[in-house]
C-alpha cells in the first residue's frame, strides 16, 4: 500500500501550560474522506490546528507526502498543499466577499477557478461586494470553504462545516464535499454530526481526551453504532 | 469678515494645511504601525527627524538634490525602520502595548540625543529646490509654491496610501493580517514579512514627511520631539480607527490650529489639547475609534 498522504505519530500539543493532545496517530491516505470524531473538548480542532501549524508548543510527527513538518511554521504548510477551514470560519469583516475569497494565495498548480467555485456556491456569485461578515451564517461557511479551493491544496481540514447550520445548507455542503473528492481532493473533517458525516466519510477515528480510541470503516459504522452512542455521549 | 484681514484669514488657513499636511502623514504611519504590529510609536518623531537630516547629509556630503532626497531619505529611514523591527520590535510580539512603548520612546531618545550630541540644538538651513522658489499672487493671497507643493505632495501621498490599503489586492492582505495574522499565515502568507515591511513603510512615511519640512523648518534634532506630541494628540482625537480617519483628522485639526490663530492667536499652541481633553471626555475611544 502507498504510503498515506499525512501521516500523524504521537503527536503532543499544548496551549501554554495545558496539555492537550496526548499522542495522537492516524493516517489520511491520498483522496480519501476520513472524519475524527469526539465530544466537546476532546481535542478534535487541536488536531487541525497542530497539523497546519498553528499551535503553541508540538511535540511528535506529522509528515505530509513523507515530508516531517513538527517544525515548520504555518505558512511553509499552507504552501506545501495543506489548507484549513476553522470552526469559526474566520471570514474577514474589513474584506468585503470578493477579496475573502481571493486572499488564500495560489499555492499548487490545479485549484478549481473561481468560476468552479461559483457553480458549487452559486449564492457567491450574488454578494460579492458585501462586507464578508455580513453574509448569512451558511454563506459565509460557503466562503471559507470556497476559498481554500483556489489554492490548488490538495489536503483540506474541514472543522465542524455544518456546525450551527440549516438542513438544506448541510445538505449542500455535504454534495460539495462529495464532489471535492471525486475531484481528488483529500479531506480531513471534524465533526459531531455523525449522521452527516456518515453520508461522506471513508473511515472514521473517535478521540477522547487528547488520544484517538477507535477508529473504523464507513462500513462499519452500523456495526459500531452502540459503541458510538457511548463515546459521543449522544 | 468679522474685522479680519482676508490675507490674514488665508495665509493661516495655507499654514494650518501645510501642518494639517504633517499631521496626516505622520498619524497615518503610525495608525498603519498600530494596526499590524500593534505598537505604538514613540520612535516616529525621531525617524521624521533622520528623515529630513538625510536629506541634509545627501546634500551636503553627496551633492543628492532635494528631488533625489525625496526618493532616497524615505528609503534609508524605511530601511533603519526594517531593521529595528527584525532586531527588536519583534521579539515584543505577543507582549503588552507598553513594553512596544517604552523601546520605541527609547530609540527615540537615543537617536534624538545622537543627533543633539553633533548637531546642537540650532537649525541647519536647508533651501527650497530652485524649480519651487517664488509663489502666486493669487489676488486675495501670496502662495508660495513651495508650500502649495507640500501641500498637494503630501495629499497624494495620503490618498495613494488610503487607496493602497483599502482598494488593491495586497491591501486586502493587509486588512486580513490586521484582523487575524494567525489565519492569514496558515494560508501560506508570509505574514512577519509584511509586519517587517508595514513597520519599514510607516516610518519611511515619516522619513518623507522629514524631507518635506526641510526646507520650511529648517533640519533640527528635536523637530520631531516637538510635533510628535501634536500628532500623538491627532491619532487620540480621530481614534487609531482607519487610514481615511487619520488623513482627514490630520488636516482638519491642522487647520483648526490656523484658524486659531486668525481668531484667538494665544490659544493657537494650545487647542488641540484642547479638542482632545474634550474629545477624551466625551469618547475615549476617539472620535471614530473602535472602543477597545
Ligand atoms: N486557546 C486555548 N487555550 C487553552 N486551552 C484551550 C484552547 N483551545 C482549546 N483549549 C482546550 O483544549 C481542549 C481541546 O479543545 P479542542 O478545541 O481541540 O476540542 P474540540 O474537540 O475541537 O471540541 P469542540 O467539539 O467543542 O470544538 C479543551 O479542553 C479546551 O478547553
Ligand atoms: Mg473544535
Amino acid at each position: 500500500m502507498a504510503a498515506p498522504l499525512l501521516a500523524v505519530r504521537e503527536l503532543e500539543a499544548w496551549y501554554g501550560e495545558s496539555h492537550v493532545l496526548h499522542g495522537v496517530s492516524f493516517d489520511v491516505r491520498e483522496g480519501e474522506v476520513v472524519t475524527l470524531l469526539g465530544r466537546n473538548g476532546a481535542g478534535k480542532t487541536t488536531t487541525l490546528k497542530s497539523i497546519m501549524g498553528i499551535v503553541g508548543k508540538r511535540k511528535g510527527s506529522i509528515a505530509y507526502e513523507g515530508q516531517e513538518t513538527i517544525g515548520a511554521s504555518s505558512d511553509r504548510i499552507a504552501r506545501l498543499g495543506i489548507a484549513f477551514c476553522p470552526e469559526e470560519r474566520g471570514i474577514f469583516s474589513s474584506l468585503d466577499v470578493k477579496e475573502n475569497l481571493m486572499l488564500p494565495p495560489l499555492v499548487r498548480p490545479g485549484g478549481l477557478s473561481v468560476e468552479q467555485i461559483f457553480e458549487l456556491f452559486p449564492n457567491l456569485k450574488e454578494r460579492l461586494a458585501s462586507q464578508g461578515t455580513k453574509l448569512s451564517g451558511g454563506e459565509q461557511q460557503m466562503l471559507a470553504i470556497g476559498r481554500i479551493l483556489r489554492t490548488g491544496a490538495r489536503l483540506l481540514l474541514l472543522d465542524e462545516p455544518t456546525e450551527g447550520l440549516a438542513p438544506v445548507i448541510i445538505q449542500q455542503i455535504g454534495r460539495t464535499i462529495a464532489r471535492l473528492k471525486q475531484q481528488g481532493f483529500t479531506i480531513l473533517l471534524v465533526e459531531q454530526n455523525f449522521r452527516f458525516a456518515s453520508t461522506v466519510a471513508d473511515r472514521y477515528y473517535v478521540m477522547e481526551h487528547g488520544k484517538v480510541i477507535d477508529a473504523f470503516a464507513n462500513a462499519e459504522l452500523a456495526a459500531n453504532m452502540d459503541k458510538l452512542h457511548d463515546y459521543l455521549g449522544v | 469678515m468679522f474685522g479680519i484681514p482676508t490675507q490674514a484669514l488665508f495665509s493661516q488657513l495655507l499654514l494650518g494645511l501645510i501642518n494639517g499636511s504633517f499631521y496626516a502623514m505622520l498619524s497615518l504611519g503610525l495608525a498603519v504601525i498600530f494596526g499590524m504590529l500593534n505598537i505604538v510609536n514613540f520612535a516616529h518623531g525621531a525617524l521624521y527627524m533622520m528623515g529630513a537630516f538625510v536629506a541634509w547629509f545627501l546634500l551636503n556630503w553627496f551633492g543628492v538634490n532635494y528631488w533625489g532626497a525625496l526618493v532616497l531619505a524615505p528609503l534609508v529611514v524605511g530601511a533603519l525602520g526594517v531593521v529595528i523591527e527584525r532586531t527588536m520590535l519583534q521579539r515584543l510580539a505577543g507582549l503588552d502595548h507598553l513594553y512596544g512603548l517604552l523601546l520605541t520612546f527609547g530609540l527615540a531618545l537615543i537617536i534624538q540625543g545622537g543627533f543633539q550630541n553633533v548637531y546642537g540644538s540650532s537649525g541647519q538651513p536647508y533651501a527650497i529646490p530652485p524649480q519651487l522658489t517664488g509663489g502666486q499672487n493669487l489676488g486675495f493671497m501670496f502662495l508660495p509654491n513651495y508650500r502649495a507643493w507640500v501641500v498637494v505632495f503630501s495629499l497624494t501621498v495620503c490618498l495613494a496610501t488610503w487607496f493602497a490599503i483599502e482598494k488593491t489586492s495586497l491591501g486586502a492582505k493587509l486588512r486580513a493580517a490586521t484582523e487575524n495574522p494567525t489565519l492569514v499565515r496558515a494560508f501560506g502568507i508570509n505574514v512577519p514579512l509584511m509586519i517587517t515591511l508595514t513597520y519599514g513603510f510607516g516610518v519611511a512615511l515619516a522619513g518623507l514627511a522629514g524631507v518635506l519640512s526641510a526646507p520650511i523648518n529648517q533640519v533640527r534634532p528635536l523637530m520631531g520631539a516637538d510635533l510628535i506630541i501634536v500628532v500623538f494628540s491627532v491619532v487620540v482625537i480621530g481614534g487609531m480607527g482607519s487610514i481615511m480617519v487619520s488623513i482627514v483628522t490630520g488636516f482638519a485639526l491642522g487647520i483648526c490650529e490656523g484658524l486659531t490663530k486668525v481668531f484667538y492667536p494665544e490659544a493657537s499652541n494650545i487647542v488641540i489639547f484642547v479638542i482632545m481633553a474634550v474629545v477624551l471626555l466625551i469618547k475615549p475611544a476617539g472620535l471614530f475609534g473602535r472602543a477597545a
